[in-house]
């Protein structure tokens, strides 16, 4: 660009083709002077944010990383058990354990009983192959008085020392970082040579219930959408007092106690409550057959549907709320019957409401856990139950985390997918 | 109205009434016939009830009493889809998930018309607007002078023979919309369509229509030509509403032939045209246009005036001054060669004639 010859003076003011950087009047390169101008209003911009980006920290970011490194650490056994630990490093998982090996196990049993952590060991090792806690508990009573050949000694105490699944089972706990506690969360086993292995059908859990929770959150997602598309569209069409009365009958789950809620659609849906007294009086069923709707799958996809409605009316009502009823209009004078212009014109426009309302509904359902607990019975538990169970029952927290961190990926891999295939920015929620 | 003449009339309503609450009357018996051809435009402030009509023709509302009839067939339980009227809307109303293109085929397809005839069809109407290269866009991707060709092309395109539109200049800058005042006019010539048009702005009635039905309290309070309109408006609301007026308020003294006599309250006395005023006694309201007023004391009407603002204007002079008591009284005084110049706080003569000045209901 040449710049125009009667205005020299501007142009030796802005011109950076050939002088180098753009400068200031006082001769400090333009971008750092900017930088320096902008620099107290981004101060105090980021001064705004900085307690909710702690409380995120605290709360959110950081519970999330140890529990993604829970779900691969582990060292119960490798700080109670160091001798064997070292020991166990060189080995291959497949050759006969050897004396040096019974050795370092005796000297670590006698300092595990010591510090009375071999109850802690001996459940960790127990996880791997079950049955071997009481092995350990017992050796390390006896550890004290045994003199070598500690082979012999301890094959003495119980002949399955000599097992070498044991060993395995040994090896894999004395890992720090293992992979067993992900393969345990796929239904497979972790072996100590370093390979996987599928366990047999009858001891499958988990996948299957991730596809069954998959498939729940889908059902929930899918039935919340059928009834909250209407009800929706009615808040939005209907006149303001009309519909703010609606809106007060969307909402009261949200303002209604979860254990209210609960009890509500026990007496509804047990076998003797409610609704299944009108199908018997209705001639729909008889005395004997009655449905049983609750303490099952049944009443886990009613009573979450329930309760995730709100989540995908709000994004729907607003979406539909910005929708000039000039559309539908235009559609008509167009020529398009109620049904075209319905299809054509309106849902169209309400899709990123869909978007917005089935990914909050879905996610949500995924993670549920208080409703399946209360009204699931056996059938409706879905993977948030297991994963509690963990944490509070069986106290294995690295088989909850690695549940957790897959659950997690499983989230975000259905975020990323929703993205590729209706675009996040064309997600609205009001 | 004889039945004979709603049956000739294209668009005709007949003691049509409409009330959203029952209450109140938003529409009162309007009677109005468009034949074929027509650009009818309806006027009116906001809440006359111009816009009611449109939809009730359109099929958006239902009229409360009375038939609207379309070629001498009643349409009032005619589906809007039916009734193949094309209209456009104050926004548009493109349909943003679509181009301009799918937009354009919409009520085609819906007409079930064979793809190619769909996609000449589309070309041929976008030529008209001379949008020709613009079929791929969506509506978000034009400006608002584009859309607006787009939503009239969408109207044109199932070949309506009468078309509706809803303030559709509205959102334009004025620059814009005079150069589609002029195009839409020049379409209307040249496809020989019907045009019922609503407005609130008078210069836009005024410019395009063949015939203008200004509107105020559900009333049609004056229906004719443009130039009729303001020149000869027929009452008070219509003189104020279209154009710039000077109301003068008296009581008659003397009626002669065409013509009364007025005592004005400001102690003047004024000639002026009978048009719609009651008898010797009654009040009544003279208006005259303030670019018939002159500057001489030679007219038949003539009295003093004392000039209070002056605005140049380019063109013209404003010049508001006080007449018999009034001093919101404005003269515009053309800026010709060797016009008048007037001072602020001058003492001067105006003057106007009979035929200019009428006599209008208080």
């Amino acid at each position: 660009m040449v710049p125009p010859v009667h205005f020299t003076e501007r142009v030796t003011m802005t011109d950076s083709t050939d002088a180098g950087p753009v400068l200031a009047a006082d001769g400090t390169p333009l971008k750092k002077k900017l930088a320096q101008a902008l620099f107290v209003s981004r101060a105090r911009a980021f001064g705004l944010v900085l307690p909710l980006l702690a409380f995120i920290l605290v709360s959110f970011i950081i519970p999330i990383l140890s529990l993604m490194v829970q779900g691969v650490k582990n060292d119960t056994y490798s700080a109670n058990m160091p001798a064997s630990t070292e020991i166990m490093k060189g080995w291959d998982g497949i050759s006969e354990p050897t004396e040096k090996m019974f050795a370092a196990l005796v000297l670590d049993l006698i300092k595990a009983r010591e510090e009375k952590s071999i109850g802690r060991v001996a459940t960790r090792v127990n996880r791997e192959v079950s049955g071997t806690r009481s092995m350990f508990t017992k050796a390390a009573r006896k550890a004290g008085k045994l003199e070598a050949p500690f082979m012999a000694a301890m094959l003495n105490i119980d002949e399955d020392w000599g097992n070498i699944e044991v060993w395995g089972a040994m090896k894999v706990s004395s890992q720090t970082y293992s992979a067993a506690f992900y393969a345990a969360a796929v239904d497979a086993d972790y072996n100590a040579d370093g390979s996987f292995e599928r366990l047999d059908e009858k001891d499958r859990i988990y996948v299957y219930l991730f596809i069954k929770t998959l498939l729940v959150s889908l059902a929930v997602t899918l039935a919340c959408l059928a009834l909250g598309y209407p009800v929706a569209w009615l808040l939005a069409s209907l006149p303001m007092r009309t519909s703010n009365l609606l809106m007060i009958l969307v909402l009261l789950p949200f303002w209604t106690s979860l254990l209210v809620r609960t009890t509500a659609w026990i007496a509804m849906l047990q076998s003797h409550g409610v609704l299944n007294n009108v199908f018997v009086w209705l001639g729909i069923t008889t005395d004997e057959t009655r449905f049983s709707l609750i303490y099952n799958m049944t009443g886990t996809i009613i009573a979450m549907t329930h309760i995730l409605l709100p989540f995908m009316i709000l994004p729907l009502y607003s979406v539909m709320k910005g929708i000039s009823p000039a559309y539908l209009r235009a559609a008509k004078s167009l020529g398009a019957t109620n049904w075209t212009a319905f299809w054509r014109v309106y849902f169209p426009a309400t899709i990123p409401g869909i978007g917005a309302g089935g990914l909050l509904v879905f996610i949500l359902a995924i993670g549920y856990y208080i409703t399946p607990a209360l009204v699931g019975g056996q059938d409706g538990q879905l993977i948030s139950n297991f994963i509690a169970y963990h944490m509070q029952k069986s106290l294995n927290w690295s088989l909850a985390a690695a549940l957790g961190g897959i659950l997690l990926v499983i989230v975000l891999a259905i975020y990323w997918l929703y993205d590729k295939v209706v675009g996040i920015d064309n997600m609205k929620m009001g | 109205m004889s039945q004979k003449s709603l049956q000739d009339a294209f668009v005709a309503f007949d003691h049509v009434q409409k009330s959203y609450d029952g209450e109140i009357l938003v529409v009162k018996d309007l009677n109005l016939q468009i034949s074929k051809g027509e650009f009818v435009t309806m006027l009116g402030p906001s809440g006359s009830g111009k816009t009611t009509c449109l939809m009730m023709l359109a099929g958006f509302e239902v009229a409360t009493h009375g038939d609207i009839l379309l070629k001498g067939q009643p349409i009032n339980n005619t589906p809007p889809h039916k009734r193949g009227i094309g209209m456009v809307f104050q926004n548009y109303a493109l349909f943003p998930h679509m181009t301009v293109g799918e937009n354009l085929s919409f009520p085609l397809e819906v007409r079930k018309i064979g793809k190619s005839e769909r996609e000449e069809k589309v070309r041929l109407v976008l030529d008209m607007v001379q949008m020709g290269d613009f079929a791929y866009r969506r509506p978000a991707q034009l400006s608002g002078g584009q859309q607006q060709r787009i939503a009239l092309a969408r109207a044109l395109v199932f070949d309506a023979e009468l078309v509706l539109m809803d303030e559709p200049l509205g959102a334009l800058d004025k620059q814009l919309r005079e150069r589609m005042q002029y195009e839409i006019k020049h379409l209307h010539e040249q496809l020989g369509i019907t045009v019922v048009y609503v407005t609130h702005d008078q210069s836009e009635a005024l410019t395009m229509s063949d015939r203008v039905a200004v509107f105020d309290d559900g009333v049609i309070q004056q229906l004719a030509k443009p130039d009729d309109l303001y020149e000869r408006p027929e009452n008070a609301f219509v003189a104020q509403f279209i154009g710039e007026n000077n109301k003068l308020e008296g009581i008659i003294r003397a009626q002669e032939g065409d013509n009364v006599i007025v005592d004005l309250d400001g102690g003047m006395t004024a000639r002026a045209l009978a048009v719609n005023c009651g008898a010797v006694g009654d009040r009544t309201m003279l208006s005259v246009r303030p670019e018939r007023v002159a500057l001489t004391g030679d007219g038949s009407n003539s009295t003093d005036a004392l000039v209070q603002e002056l605005i140049y204007l380019g063109d013209h002079i404003r010049c508001r001054m006080t007449v018999s008591g009034h001093n919101d009284f404005i003269v515009k005084v053309p800026n010709a060669s060797g016009h008048k110049h007037l001072v602020v706080g001058e003492n001067t003569k105006v003057s106007w004639q009979t035929e200019d000045c009428r006599a209008l209901d208080a």
